[in-house]
């Protein structure tokens, strides 16, 4: 092998091995770098949403894309008006009906003039306070879900904004003394609340307001019972899912706080549906029954028809509070 | 009229900020609210991708549907902008919206969260006129002025587009068919329920 045959051979490998150099990144090129990628409907299907890093603080903002979110509108938008409707409505309905059917449900024996304690200056407190609460908060409530249906066509959107806002301010502050009325108002009755067998026949026999008849009930009767139950159950419901809409993002993601708003939304109309029978009941429904939270004092014909074996229990006590109102 | 979106490329996104910054820089955005954000996904590992979100300006916008107030409106380029002197600062907005676009002064909600402030595609708010209480409040109106959104003016890698949803569409796939790949556009599902093909 001569001198130039070897240069040849040599240039040869390497003129092949610079081929193979050249031609191997052309063969890369060919591969779709997209194979490897993320994709956002692989991304949506596994995790329903998409998230990744972001250098700002505010972690939420690392979630770019939650297509369910979008869902939410239609329960806020359809859903609970139609729930907070049917069931509003539905007993106002009832309630016109049955007032114009049965009217007033009187004290059959007239006043008798004593009168006895029903409830002393703290309950009463107590109530209204919580019930004050309760018609602002359920009012400026209504008007988040509401209002622009109801109110914005017959006002200037700025008026109804300053409506909106200032009913937001109330139903945020009026919810402290709200919940603790609600707490108090679980302390002070839970003893008389206790369902038992009375309630049972009480409920057989349709109440005092269904019929003509005066099943016995000591301090709470079987409706009464109910609507502590609705209030403190009802009180609890609305006071936590509120407090978590009202500081959203601790410990909650908005999956978290749309379900919170979602049970605060249906509670909410189911609450106000059964306070206005409440408010029947204890206003225009039934003569006497009134003065239990107005004075605190009841006629003792009332307390014998409606609360037969309580106005028992406080006589047998012996304690004076049964007392005689002046003859003339 | 044309009918304005964005289309983040996310195949091109190099997640540099050039868009957040720009963004923040031309409207004055205050600090701790963000119009738009970029986010990397699979971050350090292979097929990592970022991709530029902020407002979609959606078609039949859920925050819209949702505000209690109806303080949001569509212009006529597709738009969706607000009202500040409506807005509550209920947060309704935010749990509606699929992109996580509201922002807020105040994370609390009690009282108010402040005035809700989002990506306004360079529109400014319901009066258009470049006037500094408008920009005190919404940023420039530079759709006004025959200019597109800064953020994708100023994408280094032209991986945002902001633009004519037709012609941003097309260019798109363009690039796809041109390079053989495409991840998709981002969102355009859910915001305006299509696709273009990757």
């Amino acid at each position: 092998m001569t001198l130039h045959t070897r240069i040849r051979t040599i240039l040869g490998v390497f003129a092949i091995a610079l081929a193979v150099a050249f031609v191997t990144p052309a063969a890369a090129q060919s591969v779709n770098p997209q194979q490897q990628s993320v994709k956002e409907d692989q991304l949506l299907q596994k995790l329903n949403q998409i998230s990744g890093r972001c250098t700002l603080p505010n972690q939420t903002a690392c979630t770019i894309e939650t297509p369910a979110n979008r869902e939410w509108r239609d329960f806020h938008q359809v859903t609970l008006r139609w729930i907070a409707a049917i069931s509003i409505l539905g007993v106002l309905v009832a309630l016109v009906v049955f007032y114009l059917t049965r009217g007033m449900v009187k004290i059959e024996a007239g006043r008798s003039g004593r009168t006895v304690t029903r409830f002393n200056a703290m309950e009463r407190f107590v109530h209204w306070m919580t019930a004050t609460c309760f018609i602002i908060l359920a009012l400026s409530g209504l008007n988040i879900t509401f209002g622009k249906a109801l109110l914005l066509p017959i006002m200037s959107p700025e008026a109804f904004t300053a409506i909106s806002q200032w009913g937001k301010y109330f139903h945020n502050y009026l919810s402290f003394p709200f919940t603790i009325g609600v707490v108090l108002i679980f302390l002070m009755w839970i003893g008389g609340n206790i369902p038992n067998k009375t309630d049972v026949e009480w409920l057989k026999r349709g109440g005092g307001i269904i019929g003509n008849d005066h099943p016995p009930a000591y301090r709470f009767n079987g409706g009464q019972k109910l609507i502590y139950w609705i209030v403190v159950l009802g009180g609890a419901a609305v006071a936590i899912t509120g407090y978590i809409l009202m500081f959203p993002y601790y410990g909650t993601s908005t999956g978290g706080v749309q379900l919170a708003q979602i049970i605060h939304g249906i509670v909410a109309a189911l609450f106000i549906a059964a306070m206005l029978g409440h408010i029947y009941i204890g206003s225009i429904g039934m003569e006497g029954a009134f003065e239990a939270m107005g004075s605190g004092e009841v006629d003792v014909n009332w307390a014998k028809e409606h609360h037969k074996l309580w106005l028992e229990e406080e006589m047998g006590k012996g304690n004076s509070r049964a007392k005689a109102q002046p003859a003339e | 009229m044309a009918r304005m979106k964005f289309l983040c490329d996310a195949d091109r996104c190099i997640e540099c900020n050039a868009c957040v910054t720009a963004c923040k820089n031309e409207h004055e955005v205050p600090w701790g609210i963000n119009r738009r954000r970029v986010v990397t996904i699979n971050d350090g590992q292979p097929g990592e991708r970022s991709v530029s979100m902020a407002c979609m300006h959606c078609t039949d916008a859920p925050c819209a549907a949702v505000c209690p107030v109806n303080c949001f409106f569509t212009t006529a380029d597709g738009v969706v902008l607000h009202s500040k002197d409506l807005c509550i600062g209920c947060g309704y907005c935010f749990y509606a919206c699929p992109f996580g676009a509201p922002q807020y002064p105040r994370v609390g909600n009690f009282g108010s969260r402040g005035k809700m402030d989002k990506c306004t595609f360079c529109a400014g708010g319901p009066d258009p006129a470049n006037t500094p209480a408008n920009y005190a409040q919404y940023g420039t109106n530079r759709l006004a002025e025959g200019k597109l959104p800064l953020c994708a003016e100023m994408c280094s890698t032209k991986s945002l587009l902001a633009g004519d949803g037709d012609i941003i569409a097309k260019i798109y796939k363009e690039r796809v068919a041109k390079r053989g790949y495409g991840s998709g556009a981002w969102g355009w599902k859910t915001a305006y329920r299509e696709t273009i093909a990757g």
